[in-house]
Formats: C-alpha cells, sequence, structure tokens
C-alpha cells in the first residue's frame, strides 16, 4: 500500500488523481441502464409464471436436455480449446516464421465474424456432403453436422480465440530465465514445459476458458445451422428460449434465460476463485 | 406488460420504425408491412405495382417498405412496437396474437374478403430428380428408409402447415384416429434428421447440403427453389390431397390511426384483391383467389383437394393448442422413453 494515507474522519481516501466522481458517476450509470436494469428485467419477468410454474418450466425433460446439451457442450468445447489455446499462443509468440502476423490476426476473425456466417461455413463444411464431413464419415462412421458433435465444433470455433487471447499475452510476458534455470537443473523440455511454464499460464488459462465457456453458453447463431436441433438430442438452450418467444411465452422464455444466467454465474465464481487460488500459491 | 425485458429488442425495433417511418407523414407517405419470409419476391414487385397505381389516381407517391422474417417473430416485433401499417402472416394465430394486445380489432379477419386471405397456397412435395424413392403421396413419406426434410413447427408458421396437413391424411386413412394420427406422426418425425427454425432454412438443408429424400415445402418455395437451383435436380411432386393455407393479411389499426395512413393502408390490401395484384400473385406461385386468373394459370397450380384448418381442426388457435402449444402433441412425440 503505497498510497496517501485515509486522512483521519474520512471515509474514503483522498484520491492523488482527479475526476473520481465524474469517472465512477459514467461507470455506475453504465452498469445501471445496460446491465442491471435489463437483468433485473429479466430476473422479475419469469414470476408471473409462480414459483411453481418456473419449477416446471425448468423441469421439463426437454428443458433439462437442452440445458445439459448447452452447458455440457460448452464445458466440452472449452476444454478442448484450452490445449489448442495455448498451442496456438506458443506458436504465435515463440517463433518468428513469415506470415506470423497475418496468422496473429487472423486468429481474431472469429470475434468479428457473425456467427451465422460461422454456422452456415461449418454446416457446409461439415455436412455428409460437405468437404470434411464426406470423408469423416466414410473413414471413421461418425457424422459430425446435425449431431451433438456438430454443436461441440460450433462452440469450439467461438470458444478457442478466448484461450488464444487471454494466454498470449502472458505467455510473451514470461521470462525465459525460469525456463533457462530448469534447463541448467538438468529438467528435460517435457518437464520445464510441465513444471515450470504452464503452471504460470494456469490462472490466465482459466480466465480464458471461462471466457470461452461463457460466451460458448449463450452461442446461438453459429449452433443453430449445424445442430440439426432435435429435441431431447441436439437442441440447445437458447433455441428453447425463441420456441417459448414464438408462442409469446415470454415468460417461460425467461425462466430458463434465467436459469442459465444463474448457472454460468455460479460456474464463473468457481473459476474465479480457483484462480485467484492458484495465483496467489503462484506468487 | 407485454414484452418489456427484452428491452434491446424493443430498441431495435424502435430505431427500425424510426428509420422507414419519418415523421412527415403529409408530404410523402410511408406504408410498412410486416411479412414473413417466402414472400419476399411477391411484394418486392407488388409494391411497385401498387405505387404506380396509387400516383395514377391522383395520391403522391408512397415509400413502401417491406419486412421479413419468420411469421411469429415479425408478429412479435409488431406488438413490440414496431410501427407496422399491414401486416401479411403466414397464418391466421399470429395476426391473432397481435389482436389480443388490441393493436387490431378482434373481428378483423372479417374485413376483407375470403377470411382476409387475398391468395392462397399449399404443401407440396420437392424431391430429387427421377423420384428415386418413389413418392407419391403423404403415406409414402413413412415408409421405411425415407427421410423427410421440414422446418420445426414450433419455429415455424411453414412446418406446421405441413404437420396439419400430414394429420389431415392421417385421420382419412381408413380406421383413422386422433390416436393413430399421433402415432403416424411420431413416425413422421422420427424419420426427420435435422429441424431447421424457419423455411429457408430447410430449404438450403434440402438442396445444398443434400440431406433427406422428400422436402415438405410452400408451393410457392418448392417452384421457387426448382428454378433458383436448376442445376440441383429438383422435382416437384403434388400428392392426392393437401391443405389449404390461408396466408392472411390486414391493417394495424392503433398504428395506421396514430400515423394518419389509414386509406392508404387499406387501398395497399384492396390492391392486392385487384386484377393486377392477383395476376402478380399467380406470377409468384401464390394461388390466386380470381377464378378467371386461376383459370388463366391453370397450368402452374394443378388442381388439387385441399382441406381447411377450420374443417379438420376447428380453427387455429384450437390446432395451435392442441398440437403446438407447451405440453401438447408435437411435445409429447418428444418425450424420452416412448
Amino acid at each position: 500500500m503505497a498510497t496517501l494515507a485515509a486522512a483521519p474522519g474520512r471515509t474514503w481516501p483522498r484520491q492523488a488523481l482527479p475526476g473520481l466522481g465524474l469517472t465512477l458517476g459514467i461507470t455506475l450509470a453504465w452498469l445501471g441502464l445496460i446491465v442491471l436494469v435489463p437483468l433485473a428485467a429479466l430476473a422479475l419477468k419469469p414470476w408471473e409464471l409462480g414459483l411453481a410454474g418456473v419449477v416446471d418450466t425448468l423441469l421439463e425433460p426437454r428443458v433439462l436436455a437442452a440445458l445439459r446439451m448447452s452447458f455440457g457442450g460448452a464445458a466440452v468445447a472449452a476444454l478442448a480449446s484450452v490445449p489448442i489455446g495455448i498451442l496456438f499462443a506458443w506458436v504465435i509468440t515463440r517463433y518468428r516464421f513469415p506470415g506470423r502476423r497475418a496468422l496473429d490476426a487472423v486468429l481474431d476473425l472469429p470475434f468479428a465474424l457473425p456467427t451465422a456466417v460461422a454456422g452456415l461455413a461449418l454446416t457446409a463444411l461439415f455436412a455428409p456432403n460437405g468437404w470434411l464431413g464426406a470423408p469423416i464419415e466414410a473413414l471413421t462412421g461418425w457424422k459430425v453436422a446435425y449431431t451433438p458433435t456438430g454443436v461441440v465444433v460450433a462452440l469450439f470455433f467461438v470458444a478457442l480465440p478466448f484461450v488464444v487471447r487471454t494466454v498470449e499475452p502472458v505467455l510473451r510476458d514470461l521470462s525465459l530465465d525460469t525456463e533457462e534455470a530448469a534447463a541448467t537443473l538438468g529438467a528435460t523440455r517435457l518437464q520445464t514445459i510441465l513444471r515450470v511454464v504452464l503452471p504460470a499460464l494456469a490462472p490466465a488459462t482459466i480466465t480464458g476458458f471461462g471466457l470461452g465457456f461463457a460466451r460458448a453458453v449463450g452461442e446461438y447463431g453459429s449452433v443453430i445451422f449445424i445442430a440439426g436441433n432435435m429435441p431431447m438430442v441436439s437442441e440447445i438452450a437458447p433455441l428453447l428460449i425463441v420456441v417459448k418467444l414464438e408462442q409469446f411465452n415470454y415468460a417461460a422464455a425467461a425462466a430458463i434465460g434465467l436459469a442459465m444466467l444463474a448457472l454460468s454465474f455460479v460456474v464463473l465464481l468457481l473459476l474465479n476463485v480457483w484462480q485467484r487460488r492458484l495465483r496467489r500459491g503462484h506468487e | 406488460m407485454n414484452a418489456t425485458i427484452l428491452s434491446r429488442r424493443s430498441a431495435l425495433a424502435a430505431t427500425a420504425a424510426l428509420a422507414v417511418a419519418p415523421a412527415r407523414a403529409q408530404q410523402a407517405p410511408t406504408l410498412l408491412n410486416v411479412s414473413y419470409d417466402p414472400t419476399r419476391e411477391f411484394y418486392r414487385e407488388f409494391n411497385a405495382a401498387f405505387a404506380t397505381t396509387w400516383t395514377a389516381r391522383g395520391n403522391p407517391r408512397p415509400g413502401i417498405n417491406t419486412s421479413h422474417g419468420g411469421s411469429g417473430r415479425q408478429a412479435r416485433s409488431v406488438i413490440d412496437g414496431l410501427a407496422a401499417d399491414v401486416v401479411t402472416l403466414a397464418l391466421a394465430y399470429d395476426i391473432d396474437a397481435i389482436a389480443e394486445r388490441g393493436l387490431i380489432a378482434r373481428d378483423w379477419q372479417r374485413r376483407l374478403p375470403h377470411n382476409s386471405s387475398p391468395y392462397i397456397s399449399t404443401i407440396v412435395f420437392l424431391v430429387r430428380r427421377g423420384n428415386p424413392k418413389a413418392i407419391r403421396d403423404w403415406g409414402d413419406l413413412i415408409k421405411p428408409g425415407v427421410s423427410v426434410i421440414t422446418p420445426n413447427p414450433k419455429t415455424s408458421g411453414g412446418a406446421r402447415w405441413n404437420y396439419l396437413a400430414f394429420w389431415a391424411w392421417a385421420l382419412r386413412q381408413p380406421g383413422g384416429s386422433a390416436a393413430t394420427a399421433e402415432q403416424a406422426v411420431a413416425q413422421l418425425f422420427r424419420q426427420v434428421p435435422v429441424l431447421d427454425t424457419g423455411a429457408r432454412g430447410s430449404t438450403t438443408t434440402f438442396v445444398q447440403r443434400g440431406q433427406g429424400d422428400v422436402f415438405l415445402s410452400w408451393e410457392n418455395e418448392a417452384h421457387l427453389a426448382n428454378q433458383e437451383f436448376a442445376q440441383a435436380g429438383l422435382e416437384i411432386i403434388y400428392p392426392s390431397f393437401s391443405i389449404l393455407a390461408e396466408p392472411p393479411v390486414t391493417v394495424v389499426d392503433q398504428n395506421v390511426e396514430r400515423r394518419g395512413t389509414r386509406a392508404l393502408a387499406e387501398a395497399y390490401l384492396n390492391h392486392l384483391y385487384s386484377e393486377d395484384g392477383q395476376r402478380l400473385a399467380a406470377k409468384h406461385f401464390y394461388r390466386p383467389r380470381d377464378a378467371a386468373i386461376l383459370a388463366a394459370n391453370a397450368q402452374r397450380f394443378p388442381r388439387i383437394d385441399l382441406v381447411t384448418i377450420d374443417d379438420v381442426f376447428g380453427g387455429w388457435a384450437t390446432a395451435q393448442r392442441t398440437h403446438f402449444d407447451d405440453g401438447g402433441v408435437f411435445d409429447r412425440i418428444y418425450r424420452p422413453g416412448r
């Protein structure tokens, strides 16, 4: 704590930098108007059904199956993007090769691409008559598009850049000293990576995983084309929300939305706690 | 009360309304027609034709905008504040939903001739060239090994017509009852590998992704796909009978009163019933109500026995409640452990 000590009798410390009132005011106003008010409306809406109605809505087998699909698919996709994402980050930070900058830029494209476009492209690629879908099915008998696998593929596509972009700056700042020290002490390259590099990357990796997971849970546009949308099999929760809205059933739609919000919040909170603990252990 | 949770959508709708409807309604009148997906091509041509007629009657040239999307979603946008002057949707149920919120008079369907449906359509089959699975009628859809493409009836108005047409067929079979029809429909959906959310998505799945042996489609969508994807090699099959689809139109009373566009909106809808409008509908493969124009296009519209929602299902409200609402027949089909 190198900042100014609080003057006696003041509850707020004196600020060296002016403008606290204005900036904090803008922040809180934005948070209130754009985030909290809509979320409060979402949280209030389902109770028009009454508690029993909300519980009934959420316990419908189709809703449970869709929530399982969305959260399970997002978890698998985010997990899969951890090793691949670290690999990508490693390649663009540690090596110098022609086209590296271009590759670096391309990795951000999934952020900018309208997800429906991504979904259409992935479906065309993985459909049973697509460039990849046809050979995969011929060789392994495995269908990708129009199955839960297709959902995971689409979610992986949207989750991956989050892992790459959170791990990459940490990897870039990681000093080579520790790795060299490990090598001097006789560690093999593999041991160095497993015992030195990856632990240092762990907090950032968890953040990337959490962001990718959160993004994938709510994903709609890219999934809807490739999923096949079969109830109980490959139907995602956001689609069920749309289905409820299509019946003008706003309250049930909000109930599913609220459940997703609560589940995501719990998952992100747990990740946050875990990440803090790791970071403390690391320092 | 209604529809305030998704305020982002309302804001978008309001912005869209501002963009298409500047406040100077007296000088340059504008009209917003909120419609559903497959009418895009038809209304593009119809709007130009109507504007010409209306101007020729000594009125200032109106600006006519059309918004397209899934029928149910379009109805929701109007409920949430999209300032539509007229709605031209896929089913009466969607307009009823707007009327329930007080934006349209309850008796809207009696205000224009023919149940306020200036053109009709039906459901036909689209198959691959040569019809390899020999699909001729509804019964062939549930033969083993036949894979069927239809959108999800929960999200697509067109798909509800598909479903109800098949149900009507099942009822007509010897010994047909609600129970046998439900079994047949359950079998049908076991043979559906992909449920898209709308008719256009299903067209893509069938034509471009090569999924399924037969695609249940609006008659006009089938013809459009046939023209658009001539190289894909498709054939239209007319089953022995089908359902009479009546896409209805009406004026959104609250909006035209507020914007002072009632005369223009009513003239617009009446023009759909005129010779000009009927001819354009036929050109875009909607069956015209005008007997003479229908006869002139006889080779486009093969005679087909059509049943109505009112006769078989007792109206849209009942059909919707029995089949598509939560806990209805469609949900029962997808219960686990059936």
